[in-house]
């Protein structure tokens, strides 16, 4: 049977019926109609004259605001002495975590796996009611009680963040001071340390963050009112007005006061001090 | 200016500046230093050439004992550094260092670089120190740049100021780590003129370069080291110009001709 040799058969081009270009086109505008339809269902359904009487309702917002001054600088009093606790107790935990003590490094990761891995508001409570009964003593000052409980939960993050830190400044900075007839003490001091610090910046202003509305847990140690830190004024006024939740969302605007500057300033700092390094 | 001594007047060392006898080093399984022996004197240049990987750097690392060396003596002016009860901080702020990745501190001025081991280590006040820091910046062609960053600097400046740190302390002796090996080529002339002006002084030099031109012309004595060994050691224009040794030969053709190589030839790899 003699085949006839017939040419191949023309294989199309598979062409996409929409160009890739358009077809992302066109994805970005069905995203865009989402967003405007989801936007609109919120502002339909939402009852706003309800949400200004409850939310925003201004006379309850008037009325907390001679309270409020003192709340917050109870809230940044307490952030700054907790950071203080968890700066030096976490310094002093990264180097013992770097130590070639071999027990100084257990203890290291004993401490931070503990503090790491319980709730904070646990430490709270245990300072508040089981250290005092426990150890036979009562810390008088709140500032101290809190300072120390939310120091020490912290100082385990902080100790992870500067050792990360530690060891990332080059081997080469370590050996040019040694070099030089520094001891392996001041090398730390003077070369290592403050350049850990600048490479732990950004991951440090979390911590700050965080510790900084951790504060709303000491709330478990008993207040005065004049110890009352955000929080605690928050959850009063909402139990005790009729302005709905309007106090929660004060409160939240001033936890944002504190928090967003300290990000803003944080980046100022890295881009001034970035300007040193490689 | 009349600048208050520095220093307290050391006497000139006697005999050897560096001894290093029957040296070995291993990392781990993998053994670096198969027994080196090696004096420099005072005032004497000596280059260390040799293939990549053969143990030069190490050796030099074992002087200031960056390094500890697994066996052997090193003494380094007068003072044995492989003796365990050793000072060696004292003996490394004698001994200055210069590191092919220069190490600035990088979060410090160029004045402080120079400054801050002058006033830890030597004990030296700010404005002693400031002052030893500048005359050396201006030996390297710096002091214009004492206030800025290292990171603000080319790499031939970085290096030049590495080795005006190196000197504000004084130094017996000045260890050379491939110092333009990190430069681009345009910038390999000014250190390298640095360290002929160091070395026209009468300072005591080990360097461990690949730079043949400089070796030859700047080294007293040139020591070609292969595999962890000493192969051959002898004046510059000897060594590089006529060298006795096959390996040796091998090593200057690849290096003084590396277009001509033949890949898996007898000269190649």
């Amino acid at each position: 049977m003699a085949a006839t040799l017939s040419p191949p058969p023309v294989r199309p081009v598979a062409r996409p019926r929409m160009s890739p270009r358009r077809r992302a086109r066109t994805a970005r505008g069905i995203q865009y109609a989402l967003l405007l339809v989801a936007a609109a269902v919120v502002v339909a359904v939402t009852d706003w004259r309800q949400v200004g009487v409850s939310f925003f309702n201004p006379t309850v917002a008037v009325e907390m605001l001679p309270t409020l001054g003192r709340a917050l600088t109870n809230t940044l009093v307490y952030t700054a002495a907790a950071f203080a606790v968890g700066l030096s107790l976490g310094l002093l935990l990264a180097l013992m975590k770097l130590s070639s003590v071999r027990p100084y490094r257990w203890i290291a990761t004993l401490y931070i796996e503990f503090f790491r891995g319980i709730p904070a508001l646990l430490v709270v409570v245990a300072f508040g009611y089981a250290v005092p009964v426990a150890l036979g003593v009562s810390i008088g000052s709140l500032t101290a009680k809190a300072a120390l409980a939310l120091g020490m939960v912290s100082a385990a993050y902080i100790a992870e963040t500067l050792r990360a830190g530690i060891q990332a400044v080059p081997r080469g900075q370590v050996e040019a001071a040694r070099s030089l007839g520094m001891s392996h003490g001041r090398t730390m001091v003077t070369i290592v340390i403050p350049q850990a610090f600048r490479i732990v910046l950004p991951p440090m202003t979390n911590e700050l963050i965080l510790l900084t509305k951790d504060t709303s847990l000491i709330f478990l140690l008993g207040l005065t009112p004049a110890q009352y830190d955000l929080t605690k004024l928050g959850r009063d006024f909402l139990s005790s007005a009729t302005g709905g939740l309007t106090a929660l969302f004060v409160i939240g605007a001033c936890y944002l006061c504190i928090t967003i500057p300290l990000g803003l300033l944080a980046r100022r700092l890295e881009a001034t001090t970035g300007r040193g390094t490689r | 200016m009349a600048l208050p001594p520095t220093t307290p007047p050391t006497p000139p060392a006697a005999g050897p500046v560096v001894t290093i006898s029957g040296l070995h080093k291993s990392f781990g399984d993998r053994e670096v230093l198969r027994g080196i022996d090696l004096e420099v004197g005072s005032g004497e240049v000596v280059c260390v050439i040799g293939p990549s990987g053969s143990g030069k750097s190490t050796l030099l690392r074992c002087v200031n004992l960056l390094e500890q060396p697994t066996a052997g003596t090193v003494t380094v002016l007068g003072t044995e550094v492989t003796d365990p009860d050793v000072d060696i901080d004292q003996v490394r702020s004698r001994v200055g260092m210069v590191f092919q990745q220069f190490n600035l501190f990088a979060h410090q001025s160029v004045l402080q670089n120079c400054t801050l081991a002058q006033r830890k280590v030597l004990g030296r006040s700010r404005a002693q120190a400031e002052a030893v820091a500048m005359k050396n910046l201006e030996h390297v062609g710096l002091a214009d740049r004492a206030q800025s960053m290292p990171s603000q600097l080319s790499g031939g400046q970085q290096q030049r100021v590495a080795i005006a740190r190196a000197l504000s302390m004084d130094p017996e002796l000045m260890l050379f780590d491939e110092p333009t090996s990190a430069l681009d080529p345009e910038l390999v002339g000014e250190v390298l003129a640095v360290m002929r002006d160091l070395a026209q002084e009468g300072m005591t030099m080990l360097v461990v370069t690949h730079e043949m031109a400089f070796a030859r012309e700047v080294g007293d004595r040139v020591v070609f080291m292969d595999d962890g060994s000493v192969v051959e050691t002898g004046p510059a224009d000897q060594v590089i110009g006529a060298p006795a040794e096959e390996r040796t030969q091998a090593f200057l053709r690849r290096v003084l001709d590396p277009t001509h190589l033949q890949v898996g030839g007898p000269n190649g790899t």
